[in-house]
């Protein structure tokens, strides 16, 4: 319909409405009502979502859940009994500082400045928001708008992408490749690469920024130097901005080494490192998170904050911020949180992995995060009773949950439509459980070829 | 320098920092996207920093000085040694127990079954509530009509949703003598009529309202009400001092009015309702055709709220659902306790030639300082509004913090209503004391 036409019919519809009586009113305010109730141009078609078709699984308690990426172990003490303290004080159960809780930001700029060997300036370089969802969420709406193009590496944490969207932005994937020349049976989430010519084309004058995530969710797959360099170098070649979520930073498996895009030169004057309190301290529920970067960038994320939410939870900050200088001081040593939990993980990563060979799946050896993807091909699950409507992996997760009692997440819920075929044979599964927990799913998996 | 730079491929960037090329901000291009221009000044972060500053006592910003209830405080550490989910993330949209309750509790009042999974989301406070709201209902070429004074929020938000913010002043009733109590303040209804248009999308209003502390009657919700529907526009009801209402005030849903469940979004405050600003629990209410967009706005931008605040939240609700009504209720409690301070607040600004309107709800009241002849010759403050002036001056000479009114009006209007400031009573003793202290003394120097 002409949308002039439409405009007019509108416009007129209230003094039709007043002055026909005789017209049927109900019907006509149904239709109008049901128009003006519809919702904005900006989150048209965001309402889907992979969690809301896997999440109330978890409520099941006759499944084992490795799929949503939340610990089952209990966060460390001293986390806890800082967050009971603060409770207890008048002054930090009411509004605190709306950028980030004092104790919060100085303790972030103590930690981060060791990390990254230089002064953060805790009020102007340092945003607390909530989860590192929230970070993406500021960091978008403050620089992505109509007309900017956001390079998006596949498979992606799936918030990226409607985020862009609803900025007005236009997301363009890239997939990371697995190299050919990697072993058949001895995989690791560093055979998977980017194709650089393939990058590189990517870049064009509207590029506004890309996005890392590393360690990567889903793959496990940690940057190395060399190939942040190469992703340095494209951003500074086009002028374009780094969005690096690094919620997963600490968890780093022996032999590799996390390393900040934001410290190679050049880089820190157009980069957001994004980090969360819910990742380092085993408390997702939390919901505590962290944007660090040049003032010229930090100073939009805050404007996003003061007309969004304001300020975040005040016991809360004030347990993390507590919790981060305990921990400021064993940095380096075992003791320290950040190492411990690591060492932990590596454990049941390496047991997980173990798990799932027996059972002929080929597993994605993870260099950090606390996700594992595995290749189902080598099982030759017949799913085509199943239809075709969905992917494969979508109709592997659903029989699997449903036969086997055992929860994952399908990886093309983390790329696009193009890179479907490329990795719907792969299924996520996550290893911060208890060891109750991996036990039960590794008497499934023991028992898998016993149908 | 350049061919040879072209030709060293990876280490370009090396020798560009070397040679000064990336200093601070050096990129090219406009960084900030266009829905954040025009919103990145805010008045409380001037003036709760000058406060502090100053050491000011802090009649200014909006959050009580004494602790929340101990039931409350109590629900909080329980659910923190609860089990290891009460760390983790719950449901998206409202944990279990919270919106169960809530909508327990809501419907009693509505008069109507509300859908605790539908009906309801949690947000990061209030303000995150209004934000999902305007973010999920106004588009670029929308009118929202806000009613003024106005908590200060609405406009920006309105601006970053793309929407035109159409505003309607409270004004004091014509003929009445002075204007001694909030509920002189009044719409004028051909004003109002005369603001909807074809492009009205919503209208926000404020009951209790910040600042003026008027509490909306069902008559004025009525008018309101009707003129909704009639124009078939969506009413947003910011109603987080829904429990603070004095003098026998009644607050009024206007959700609860004919034809208006299905156009109204509530939004509620725990914050507010348990004295925990802090804990940043908030909610919005209302048709799930409505609250479905506010949900995907929610989950794009922050998809969970913390988790063990809402449980202590919801058993501080249960707790109040079972004595509602009674003289244990802390929504009976709290105002009773805050109406003693709110009448000796005001005696005490009168006796300094302040003219206070008295609040029939809420936390704050406002209080006319144009019979005041202060000499403000602050050089620093000389382009300011002549109440942030005022405000500034009242914070530096006399060590009291109270927030300029004329931040709550458009820019249109701003210059209209200068001569008002606010003051929040919801303090210790001790700190209304202090507050008075300085003003007895000031009073006396005169």
């Amino acid at each position: 319909m002409n949308p002039i036409h439409l405009l007019r019919v509108f416009r007129s519809a209230p003094r039709i409405l007043q002055t026909n009586r005789f017209r049927n009113f109900t019907s006509c305010q149904y239709k109008m009502a049901s128009i003006k109730h519809k919702n904005t141009k900006r989150i048209e078609g965001l309402d889907k979502n992979v969690w809301v078709a896997f999440t109330s699984v978890a409520a099941d308690p006759s499944i084992v859940n490795l799929g949503q990426g939340y610990p089952d172990i209990p966060p460390p003490s001293y986390v806890k009994e800082g967050l009971a303290q603060a409770a207890m004080v008048d002054r930090l159960n009411q509004y605190t500082r709306g950028f980030g809780h004092p104790t919060l930001v100085k303790a972030l700029s103590k930690v981060y400045g060791k990390v990254y060997d230089r002064q953060l300036d805790p009020f102007k370089e340092i945003l607390v928001t909530v989860g590192g969802y929230g970070s993406l969420f500021s960091t978008m709406q403050a620089l992505v708008e109509d007309g900017d193009e956001v390079i998006i590496i596949e498979p992606f944490f799936d918030c990226y992408v409607p985020m862009v969207k609803m900025a007005g932005g236009k997301p363009v994937l890239i997939p990371l490749r697995l190299k050919s020349s990697s072993a058949a049976t001895r995989v690791s989430s560093a055979d998977w690469v980017l194709d650089q010519e393939e990058l590189a084309s990517k870049f064009n004058s509207k590029t506004k920024a890309i996005i890392i995530n590393t360690p990567n969710n889903p793959i496990g797959k940690i940057f190395s130097r060399c190939e942040l360099q190469v992703i340095a170098d494209l951003c500074i070649k086009h002028d374009t901005l780094c969005f690096s979520d690094e919620v997963y930073e600490w968890l780093v498996y022996k032999g590799h080494e996390h390393v900040k895009i934001a410290t190679l030169p050049g880089m820190w004057d157009r980069t957001i490192t994004i980090g969360s309190a819910g990742k380092t301290f085993s408390v997702t529920g939390w919901k505590l998170g962290w944007s660090i970067g040049p003032e010229h960038l930090i100073k939009h994320l805050q404007t996003v904050m003061q007309n969004s939410l304001y300020t975040c939870p005040t016991p809360l900050q004030d347990a993390v911020g507590q919790g981060l200088l305990r921990d400021f001081e064993l940095m380096g040593k075992p003791d320290c949180y950040f190492t411990s939990l690591a060492v932990e993980l590596e454990g049941k990563r390496d047991r997980m992995a173990a798990m799932l060979r027996q059972t002929g799946m080929t597993p994605v050896v993870p260099e950090g995060g606390y996700f594992m993807i595995v290749d189902v091909t080598a099982l030759n699950q017949d799913l085509s009773h199943m239809g075709d409507d969905e992917p494969y992996d979508y109709k592997f997760v659903k029989w699997m949950i449903k036969e086997k009692k055992l929860a994952a997440i399908p990886v093309t819920a983390f790329v696009g439509e193009d890179s479907v075929k490329e990795f719907e044979k792969y299924i996520r599964l996550c290893f911060i459980k208890q060891e109750s927990t991996l036990d039960a799913a590794e008497a499934i998996l023991k028992s898998w070829n016993k149908g | 320098m350049w061919r040879r730079a072209a030709v060293n491929g990876p280490w370009l960037s090396i020798r560009l920092v070397n040679a000064g090329f990336y200093d601070k901000g050096n990129m090219s291009r406009k960084l900030h996207a266009r829905r954040i221009e025009g919103i990145d000044k805010n008045i409380w972060v001037e003036f709760t920093q000058l406060a502090a500053d100053y050491k000011a006592v802090n009649l200014g910003q909006g959050f009580p000085d004494f602790s929340p209830p101990s039931f409350i405080q109590e629900a909080f550490c329980k659910a923190l040694s609860g089990g290891f989910s009460m760390h983790q993330y719950t449901r998206a949209f409202g944990h279990p127990n919270l919106v169960k309750i809530l909508a327990k509790f809501f419907s009693r009042i509505v008069g109507r079954e509300i859908d605790p999974m539908e009906d309801i989301l949690v947000s990061v406070g209030a303000y995150q509530a209004l934000f999902c709201t305007f973010q999920a209902l106004v588009d670029e070429g929308d009118e929202v009509i806000i009613v003024e004074p106005f908590f200060d929020c609405y406009q920006p938000m309105v601006m970053m949703a793309g929407g035109t913010a159409i505003y309607v002043p409270l004004k004091p009733k014509e003929g009445c003598g002075p204007v001694l109590s909030s509920a002189d303040w009044v719409l004028s209804p051909e004003e109002l009529a005369s603001k909807f248009s074809p492009r009205t999308k919503a209208i926000v209003i404020n009951t209790p309202n910040n600042p003026l502390g008027k509490v909306y009657q069902r008559k004025e919700l009525q008018m309101i009400a009707d003129l909704c529907i009639k124009h078939d526009v969506i009413c947003i009801s910011d109603e987080v001092y829904e429990w603070l209402t004095y003098d026998g005030t009644k607050h009024v849903k206007i959700a609860s009015l004919p034809g208006m469940w299905e156009r109204t979004v509530t939004i509620g405050s725990a914050g507010k309702t348990f004295s925990a600003t802090g804990w940043k629990v908030g909610w919005a209410m209302g048709s799930g055709h409505i609250l479905k967009h506010l949900k995907t706005v929610h989950q794009n931008s922050v998809y969970h709220c913390a988790t063990a605040a809402q449980e202590a939240v919801a058993v501080g609700f249960q707790r109040e659902y079972d004595v509602f009504g009674t003289d244990e209720s802390y929504f009976c409690q709290l105002p009773i306790h805050l109406h003693e301070k709110r009448l000796r607040l005001a005696d005490c600004l009168k006796t300094v030639g302040l003219k206070p309107i008295l609040p029939q709800g809420g936390y704050f009241m406002i209080a006319d300082i144009s019979n005041l002849n202060v000499d403000l010759t602050d050089p620093s403050t000389k382009d300011d509004p002549y109440d942030y002036r005022f405000v500034k001056w009242l914070i530096k000479e006399k060590g009291l913090a109270t927030i300029p009114v004329s931040a709550f009006y458009s820019p249109e209007h701003r210059d209209e209503f200068q001569k008002y400031i606010r003051f929040c009573f919801v303090k210790e003793d001790s700190t209304l004391q202090a507050a008075e202290d300085i003003l007895r003394q000031w009073s006396d120097s005169k």
